[in-house]
């Protein structure tokens, strides 16, 4: 079985062992959060990142506490791994006032302040501008912190992603474009959205500092990640960084995917499951991993009763928070 | 587009997929990829470039997904497409259609479920429909493609499900038509898109307490049938007026304006409006219910303009 090298790697076994729990939950979390939809306990519009787990994980893995993130619509991993509780994402879920919008976001509206999560985004694109905006206030201030977005590929063809690569190269300010290519935009492949399909090429265009990483290896995603982020954090500028990944899901919960090639998918969780993938890497027992199964599976049931025991707001709370 | 070579779409995942809420189902099929674009997440360009097209002749038609993303080409509707014929003196036309969709009700959260179409009533230049029933749809489409103006036409996510019988033959209907869904005696509400129906179940509860309702469904709001709005109040002396839309500075503040500026005379109750509170769509069910207006709302209105509490 293969030992990892700490030396070679620069990622303790423990720490990837970490991180395999962490993917786990995020996945078990998502799996529930499916099953709850369907049962018709969950309202709303749900997008899982089941298949993108190695990303969320090994990038917010390289972040320092004080560094803040803008997400996507897809937001569940992103926030669990930024280290919101599960019980407070599934209550907010469940759209109680535990939840970590305090019921007013739902699935597309995660926000988690405390944690350095400037929110989730419906709007594809809508966090970027941001993110360059608080990087800029941490220049500002001399503070040594990072601003991070998560964008998918589809994000890279609205006007924002532009200007605010541009924005950010032109002020030299400490961002990170984390781009999550999982080659669709709903039901939109890649080729059919974007001319080129090495999106690196996108930052040359700015003359921004760019790195590409295999987004199912959650160690070379946390590597890759630390160097962006490091030279962000030294003022060295802003950097893009795209990580190959996959949807092994559909666009939203209950998509029918017409529009993808049958047997893609199941080919590709065959293939490119991260969570197996780094299962592998690490030789992990059966009776491990069913133990750390259990207890992940024992965790997201525990944040489910938490949810339903939350409490609803009132109807009337509907008018607050309006304004400031 | 069968009949015109000139008509095509575009929008995201509208090929393949069929439109998010599944509108261009099969029409990839029979008009194939060109006429029937899937475009990249590029709201201000795809409409823009339907403005283009439209200026040399073209009769596109834009699918944007959500009305909230209306906000992202909102440049190009209101400082292009509104304008190109004015700035020119008369030389250019845009015949451009956009369809969108939108509404509350199922809890997606503050960025998928609001309603826009005041935003763009107010833009001299702009056309803009807002269908309630499958009919409506099929005959304001046909005049928006055929207009040699850039129209709007906002459907209602909440209606797609709404069945009805259509004519065989498809019978334009052109703008500035209101339609009477109901005839009544004691109060006319006149309300758009989802609030239509909501009203419809109002009325329905009303007249059990003796209070006959009509109920006018301006369908087009830009041209206004101002005409047919006020011969309903002058006939029942009470108006309420209702949509989906935030109430303060909605379409509602337009169309009360223009009845008691002309039937101010006619008038026994204030006109009262029905439309959704001043806050951003919440996302808990229970939050966004009490903001977004529903028949129990118009039929109290209804019941304010009688001077009846409902008992
Ligand atoms: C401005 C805007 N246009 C359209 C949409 C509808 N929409 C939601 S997600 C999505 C695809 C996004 O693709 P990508 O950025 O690659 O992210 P992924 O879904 O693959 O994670 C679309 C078209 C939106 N939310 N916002
Ligand atoms: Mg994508």
């Amino acid at each position: 079985m293969a030992k990892v090298e700490a030396e070679q790697t620069g990622v303790s076994e423990q720490r990837l062992r970490d991180f395999l729990r962490e993917m786990l939950l995020i996945r078990r979390f998502e799996e529930k959060v499916e099953e709850r939809f369907r049962a018709g306990e969950l309202p709303g519009f749900l997008h899982v990142a089941i298949g993108q787990e190695a990303v969320a994980v090994g990038v917010c893995a390289a972040l320092e506490e004080d560094d803040v993130i803008a997400s996507t619509h897809r937001a569940h991993g992103h926030t669990l791994a930024r280290g919101t509780s599960p019980n407070a994402l599934m209550a907010e879920l469940y759209g109680k006032l535990e939840g970590c919008s305090r019921g007013y976001g739902g699935s597309m509206h995660l926000y988690d302040v405390e944690r350095g999560n400037l929110g989730a985004n419906a709007v594809v694109g809508g966090g970027l501008p941001a993110i360059t905006g608080a990087a800029l206030a941490f220049k500002f201030r001399k503070e040594p912190r990072v601003a991070l977005a998560f964008f998918g590929d589809g994000a890279t063809n609205i006007g924002t992603f532009h200007e605010s690569l541009n924005l950010a190269q032109l002020w030299q300010v400490p961002a990170v474009f984390c781009l999550e290519n999982n080659w669709w935009a709903e039901s939109t492949p890649n080729k059919q959205h974007s001319p080129i399909t090495d999106f690196t090429q996108r930052a040359v265009a700015f003359g921004m500092h760019s790195l590409k990483v295999d987004g199912q290896d959650v160690e070379a995603v946390h590597r890759t990640a630390s160097e962006a982020i490091d030279h962000a954090r030294r003022g060295d500028g802003p950097v893009l960084l795209v990580a190959d990944t996959y949807r092994l899901v559909g666009h939203y919960i209950g998509d029918p995917q017409v529009y993808r090639p049958k047997g893609e998918q199941q080919e590709l969780r065959k293939t490119e499951d991260p969570i197996t993938k780094l299962r592998e890497k690490l030789g992990v027992s059966d009776e491990d991993w069913e133990q750390l199964d259990a207890e992940i599976t024992q965790e997201v049931e525990e944040s489910v009763e938490f949810a339903k025991n939350g409490t609803d707001p009132q109807p009337e709370d509907a008018l607050k928070n309006v304004y400031a | 587009m069968r009949e015109d070579s000139d008509v095509f779409l575009m929008g995201e995942d509208i090929a393949e997929m069929g439109g998010s809420m599944g509108v261009t189902q099969g029409l990839l099929d029979e008009f194939g990829p060109e006429r029937v674009r899937n475009t990249p997440i590029s709201e201000a360009g795809i409409v823009g470039a339907g403005i283009g097209a439209a200026m040399q002749g073209m009769r596109p038609v834009v699918e944007i997904m959500y009305e909230d993303f209306l906000t992202l080409s909102a440049e190009q509707i209101v400082n292009q497409a509104a304008k190109h014929r004015y700035m020119s003196g008369g030389q250019l036309k845009v015949p451009l259609t956009i369809r969108t969709q939108g509404g509350a009700g199922w809890s997606p959260g503050a960025q998928h479920a609001q309603q826009l179409e005041a935003w763009f009533v107010h833009i001299p230049g702009l056309k803009v429909v807002f269908p309630s029933t499958p009919t409506d749809v099929r005959g304001l489409l046909w005049t928006a493609i055929h207009d040699d103006n850039p129209v709007l036409v906002f459907e209602h996510r909440l209606l797609y499900p709404v069945k009805e019988e259509v004519p065989d033959e498809l019978e334009p209907i052109p703008f500035g038509q209101a339609r009477t869904v109901r005839e009544g005696e004691d109060v006319t509400v006149i309300a758009t898109g989802p609030m239509v129906h909501r009203s419809v179940e109002a009325a329905v509860e009303a007249e059990k307490n003796g209070v006959s309702v009509e109920i006018v469904d301006p369908r087009s709001l830009q041209p206004l049938d101002e005409e047919a709005l006020v011969a309903s109040v002058k006939k029942t002396n009470r108006c309420v007026v209702t949509h989906e839309a935030v109430t303060r500075m909605g379409f509602g503040a337009e169309v009360a304006s223009v009845i008691q500026y002309q039937a101010f005379d006619w008038l026994d109750a204030p006109i009262e409006r029905v439309g959704a509170k001043f806050a951003p769509l919440a996302f808990a069910p229970v939050m966004e219910q009490f903001i977004v207006p529903n028949s129990e709302d118009v039929l109290a209105a209804i019941y304010r303009t009688v001077g009846r509490d409902g008992n």
